[in-house]
């Protein structure tokens, strides 16, 4: 079973769940937990442990210029306007290339080859006895974050218990992200902000046709417009986080709050009932 | 010489437009005699990657100077490498503007 943990607006809550959740849950059985909010990860703060890193690279042309005809054939067939021949030289924007190997299938002088670029790492790491920890990390500077979120997920095949901690936004890494998943826990804050990237991530998950969930964070109790559009889009709040300074503590000390208060295990516990039913299609 | 402007509209009385892979038109004006020729910008509403394309077509087109507002780091290196010299314009004015004051040699080269 996979579980993505998105939200929409960014600061929710999404790595304070799914870090809870994939706590509690490794008590009882064997959880992988994958971070693909690759530019910027930070479940290793909540699970610190020595990881086994690997690299992540992608393939990229190399032009061998003494055999190149500057005929112009790849530059045209890229559709990223990665490769520009001059008519004595050709140049090679690697971040604008998306890998794709057409450049090498179009040259008729066999002057492409691909060499590995890398993009990132992975780091794998079992911080619990049966916590499996995959994270995910884009290089500075980089902008291909996709591939790593597959080089992640990739790893985890075959597990179990899946959760997937996604980045905010519903641009290509959170779909990445989802791709796949059984379920989705949207995690949100009764806040305009909140509700109005909430639609956004719902409609996301509507078109992946993905089961949806909702949790909600740091709860002041007047949650009514959040409560209303999970009514008016037949979503079920399966968790109200409240907004406490106990608990915002506990966090900001890297600290599990499910370790700390151990009754939180109940709610958590209670959220994965709710996911699995949502898997079910039992909503 | 052949000389670019980045256009917002077809014609020499067009305001210029300060970007470069975006622009809408890239007028090219004959420094010779000042006649000119309206390119419609087909990466003008592209997503990534424009820069080195649309530095394409002013190579395509024999352009051996390029006046606009802000040309990005992709375009100036494919620019730089096929001998096209950059000049900054931003006042605004229209493409006559701009082609007046690069004939007086008032514009910085970039």
């Amino acid at each position: 079973m996979k579980i993505a943990i998105a939200s929409g607006k960014g600061g929710t809550g999404k790595t304070m769940v799914a870090a809870n959740l994939a706590f509690t849950l490794s008590r009882d059985g064997q959880v992988t937990l994958v971070d693909c909010a690759v530019e910027e990860p930070n479940l290793h703060l909540f699970f610190p442990a020595p990881a086994v890193i690997t690299e992540v690279t992608l393939p990229v042309p190399i032009i061998d210029e003494n055999t190149c005809q500057h005929c112009g054939l790849c530059g045209e067939f890229c559709q990223y306007g990665a490769i520009t021949v001059l008519p004595t030289r050709v140049l090679f924007f690697s971040e604008l290339c998306h890998s794709c190997g057409g450049c090498m299938l179009a040259c008729p002088n066999d002057a492409i080859h691909e060499e590995p670029k890398r993009i990132g790492t992975v780091a794998v790491s079992t911080p619990l006895p049966r916590l499996k920890h995959i994270s995910g990390m884009l290089d500075t500077g980089n902008p291909h974050a996709v591939p790593v979120i597959r080089a992640a997920k990739k790893l985890a095949v075959g597990d179990p218990l899946v959760i997937c901690d996604s980045a905010p936004g519903t641009s290509c890494p959170v779909v990445e992200t989802l791709d796949g998943c059984d379920c989705c826990i949207l995690v949100t804050e009764s806040t305009p902000f909140g509700l109005h990237d909430l639609r956004l991530a719902v409609d996301v998950a509507c078109r992946l046709g993905i089961p949806t969930g909702i949790v909600i964070n740091r709860s002041d109790g007047k949650d009514e417009a959040i409560l209303e559009f999970c009514r008016d889009h037949n979503l079920e709040v399966m968790l109200t986080i409240p907004f406490d300074r106990g608990i915002a503590a506990i966090q900001s000390r890297g600290n599990l709050l499910c370790e700390i208060q151990p009754t939180w295990q109940n709610e958590f516990n209670g959220l994965f009932m709710k996911c699995k039913a949502l898997c079910k299609g039992e909503r | 010489m052949k000389v670019c402007i980045t256009s917002k509209g077809a014609t020499l009385d067009s305001p210029t437009e300060e970007r470069f892979g975006r622009a809408p038109y890239f007028i090219i004006v004959e420094s010779e005699g000042g006649s000119f020729e309206a390119l419609k910008n087909p990466y003008a509403d592209g997503g990534g990657g424009v820069g080195p394309k649309a530095a394409q077509v002013l190579i395509a087109h024999e352009v051996k100077a390029l006046i606009s507002g802000q040309v990005g780091g992709n375009a100036r290196e494919v620019l730089a490498a096929a001998g096209i010299a950059m000049y900054t314009y931003n006042a605004g004015g229209t493409v006559m503007d701009a082609f007046d004051q690069f004939a007086k040699n008032t514009l910085v080269r970039t």
